[in-house]
């Protein structure tokens, strides 16, 4: 008996799928269609050939050099590199802060652990947002002026952000530069050399120590062997209204970035805490039985097993950090969306901007889950 | 755990390991000064947390001027929604105490030190506030307490009746606060561009968790689906916002709609909402898809094998067990939605965070972001943290129902 050809199951699921099709490709078309219509009515036409326009404004802080005579797309270059220098400082230092608050949770020391609960209930039932403007309004633009900058060893607070001690890079930092990567190379040579004979071997080897002693004796006789010092340490001198020398960082940075990584570390302190727990008891007992130390036991038996609950919700965590940085705009950090902000407002090129910050943020979050996904394949458990 | 007490002797029934017991000394020595490291690490955290705390009092009690906060109050609760209608505002609070004490006292069981104290809350704050709000705020008292009382009667029936009004109740706020239309009868309409501060704020919460829910439901079971173009329009959909920030969907929302819809005049504050639902629902869905992937191959073989379509599968069979299994994950992003409103004030709305910009460019109020900053976010904290706290009761009663 042959069915209807309406009655067959495939005939209904590629129907339903050009149906749900259709209607999606309708809609889309309708909404282009008024879109197009809306910005012919205001006389802007589509296209990027704006970007080569001089963007005429300035930028409060960049990584390269930037003057209002430069091009929109330099502005956003300058932007995108303040979005990646706060979101690559806060994720390393989050992490540092996060694995202490974690292992500071589960401390026997009843103070420690407590303390620790508070920092992260007040982080976790408190939009970012408010703690950033509370942390660039309430504190850092609260500081003395620069003349009356506190004083913390070299270092300086005041309402101007902080100044610290830096190196000047002078003729020879090239020449340093090519040093430090052939330091690099022969370290990460003797720590494979080192592992390929602990695998051959079968005995533990010390890899870590030999490996960063390679780098630093390369790094120091470099330094020495070098006519002159790469750098030149220069620290900040107050001078009419500002810092003279040295590295400041503007009160803005400064608030984003200790805004993010408190907000962060809180969650990833969760974070590593519940990789830790997840580890049975039985398998410290069983490693202790075995006679490895404590060291030994946390490095061979712990970390590796509580590593693999731990990267999938700290790459997470990761994305978030990013997309926050974006928040930045709020307390006047020229991040990406700031001076795309800024870019919408003078040329009202509002589609194409939102259209290149969406598809920046997809490719940074995408790179970073690839990023993420090999290292947790590399850490996951190699199951039969 | 039933395995190893079965195996064990029936005669010698298995006592509980006793209790250890700690004088305050001996409390002192297990849990801060066991090691020389532990008792060097309370020293100087035990420091360290005195004089904060001490030059937090200090200030907080003698500097601190907390005027600033009980000026604008009314300001910091409703912002400018008119005078007049302000009262439905507060109808909202009292049919919510209703509804809480009546599910206090159906569900809450054995939680009577919890219960007596969140009553006490709106009594206590009747004390401190005046005029008004303290009729309104013995009114709210009242309410809990006579749903409270009301649960104790006839339960059978009242369970129905609760979970319907908290079905009808979010629909009901949004209609309250927004009104019917008409200039000035006792519902008038209140336009958008006067909800703010804290009304605004969870106005966008309901909103976005009323509308993004079956949006990220439907996302989720697209994602599910095994029609490949339905199930590639949701990943595309669902990864990508969840790949950018929430601002720049928040913008988009504020540039692009206009743009897509001419003629159609959309107020600002119903933009902000229209992202902030396409926003969660991405989120939304990838929770409930945790959900559906937990139900075992066998409901959905059951189902069929007893002749339901797709259709009823879903809503009868998989759905409840997905999301009931998910309900905790669920109100953990309600929360982080709740937090997320304050987004809006970048794009210009007066939320709480908006309306505490505003308070601190008021002249009198100069300079102190300090304590307005510390207000709004203890507003946040509180209710976050209730949240919270119910979400952790609701899974542990989940665990143990199971």
């Amino acid at each position: 008996m042959s069915r209807a050809f309406w009655r067959d199951d495939r005939f209904v699921q590629l129907a339903a799928q050009l149906f749900v099709l259709a209607i999606v490709a309708g809609l889309a078309f309708v909404l282009v269609q008024n879109m197009a219509a809306s910005l012919q009515r205001q006389g802007i036409a589509l296209g990027f050939g704006f970007l080569d326009n001089a963007a005429g404004f300035d930028i409060g802080e960049s990584l390269i050099r930037y003057t209002n005579t430069d091009t929109f797309a330099r502005a956003l270059l300058v932007g995108l590199l303040n979005t990646l220098l706060v979101s690559v400082l806060g994720i390393i230092l989050a992490t540092v802060l996060g694995v202490i608050v974690g292992i500071a949770r589960l401390s026997g020391n009843w103070l420690v652990n407590r303390l620790a609960w508070l920092f992260i209930e007040l982080m976790r039932n408190v939009p970012l947002l408010v703690l950033l403007i509370f942390i660039y309004t309430a504190f850092f633009l609260k500081l003395p002026r620069a003349r009356q900058a506190i004083r913390l060893g070299p270092i300086y607070l005041s309402n101007r952000g902080v100044a610290m001690p830096w190196g000047e890079p002078t003729e020879t930092w090239p020449i340093y530069l090519y040093i430090i990567i052939a330091a690099v190379g022969s370290a990460v040579l003797v720590a494979t050399g080192l592992r390929l004979w602990q695998e051959r071997s079968g005995r533990p080897k010390p890899i870590a120590l030999p490996a960063l002693g390679t780098f630093a004796t390369m790094a120091a006789v470099g330094w020495l062997v070098l006519p002159q010092p790469p750098l030149t340490i220069t620290t900040p001198q107050i001078a009419a209204f500002n810092f003279r020398g040295g590295l400041v960082l503007t009160p803005e940075f400064m608030a984003l970035l200790i805004g993010l990584v408190i907000y962060t570390a809180a969650f990833i302190g969760e974070v590593v805490r519940a990789g830790i727990q997840s580890v049975p008891k039985g398998q410290v007992e069983a490693a202790r039985a075995l006679g490895l130390n404590g060291r030994r036991t946390l490095q061979l038996v712990v970390f590796p097993q509580a590593l693999r609950v731990i990267i999938p919700p700290l790459t997470s965590q990761y994305l978030n950090l990013t997309k926050n940085s974006s928040l930045a705009v709020a307390i006047g950090y020229p991040d990406l969306f700031a001076v795309s902000g800024t870019i919408i407002n003078q040329t009202g090129r509002a589609v194409e901007m939102i259209a290149v910050v969406m598809g920046v943020y997809l490719s940074v979050s995408l790179l970073t889950s690839l990023l993420m996904n090999w290292y947790n394949r590399r850490v996951r458990l190699v199951e039969r | 755990m039933s395995t190893t007490t079965t195996s064990l002797p029936s005669r010698a029934e298995a006592l509980p390991p006793p209790t250890e017991r700690y004088t305050v000394l001996g409390w002192l020595h297990k849990n801060l000064f066991s090691t020389w490291y532990n008792a060097l690490l309370t020293v100087i955290f035990g420091v360290v947390v005195i004089l904060l705390l001490r030059s937090a009092l200090e200030w907080a009690l003698t500097q601190a001027r907390w005027e600033v906060i009980t000026a604008n109050l009314r300001l910091f609760m409703v912002g400018q929604y008119p005078a007049a209608a302000t009262w439905r505002a507060w109808a909202c609070v009292v049919l919510l105490a209703l509804l809480i004490g009546l599910s206090w006292g159906i569900w809450g069981r054995n939680q009577r030190a919890g219960a007596i104290t969140f009553g006490a809350l709106p009594f206590l704050l009747a004390i401190l506030a005046q005029g008004e709000a303290r009729a309104a705020l013995l009114i709210v008292g009242v309410a809990g307490a006579i749903g409270f009382v009301l649960s104790r009667w006839r339960s059978a029936q009242l369970q129905r009746i609760s979970i319907l009004g908290w079905v009808i109740y979010f629909p009901l706020v949004i209609l309250l606060i927004s009104g019917l239309g008409g200039a000035d009868g006792p519902l008038s309409l209140v336009t958008t561009n006067l909800w703010g501060g804290l009304l605004l704020t969870l106005l966008l919460t309901v909103v976005g968790i009323v509308f993004s829910f079956p949006l990220g439901v439907a996302l989720a079971l697209g994602r599910q689906s095994s029609l490949p173009i339905v199930r590639a329009l949701c990943v595309i959909y669902i990864e990508v916002i969840r790949g950018v920030p929430l601002i720049t969907v928040l913008f988009m929302a504020q540039l692009m709609l206009p743009l897509f819809l001419p003629g159609v005049t959309i107020d600002r504050v119903v933009r902000a909402m229209a992202g902030i639902v396409l926003f969660s629902a991405a989120y939304l869905a990838e929770n409930v898809r945790g959900g559906l992937q937990a139900i075992p191959r066998g409901q959905y073989e059951a189902a069929r094998a007893l002749g339901l379509n797709t259709w009823k599968m879903m809503l009868l069979i998989i759905l409840p067990q997905a999301l009931r299994a998910v309900i905790p994950i669920l109100v953990g992003q309600f929360i982080a939605l709740f937090k997320d409103t304050s987004l809006v004030v970048i794009v210009g709305l007066l939320d709480l965070m908006g309306i505490a910009k505003a308070v601190l460019a008021q002249p009198d109020f100069l300079g102190l972001q300090a304590e307005v900053y510390l207000f709004v976010a203890l507003v946040y904290g509180v209710f976050c943290y209730l949240m919270s706290a119910f979400s952790q009761r609701l899974e542990a009663r989940l665990n143990a129902a199971r």
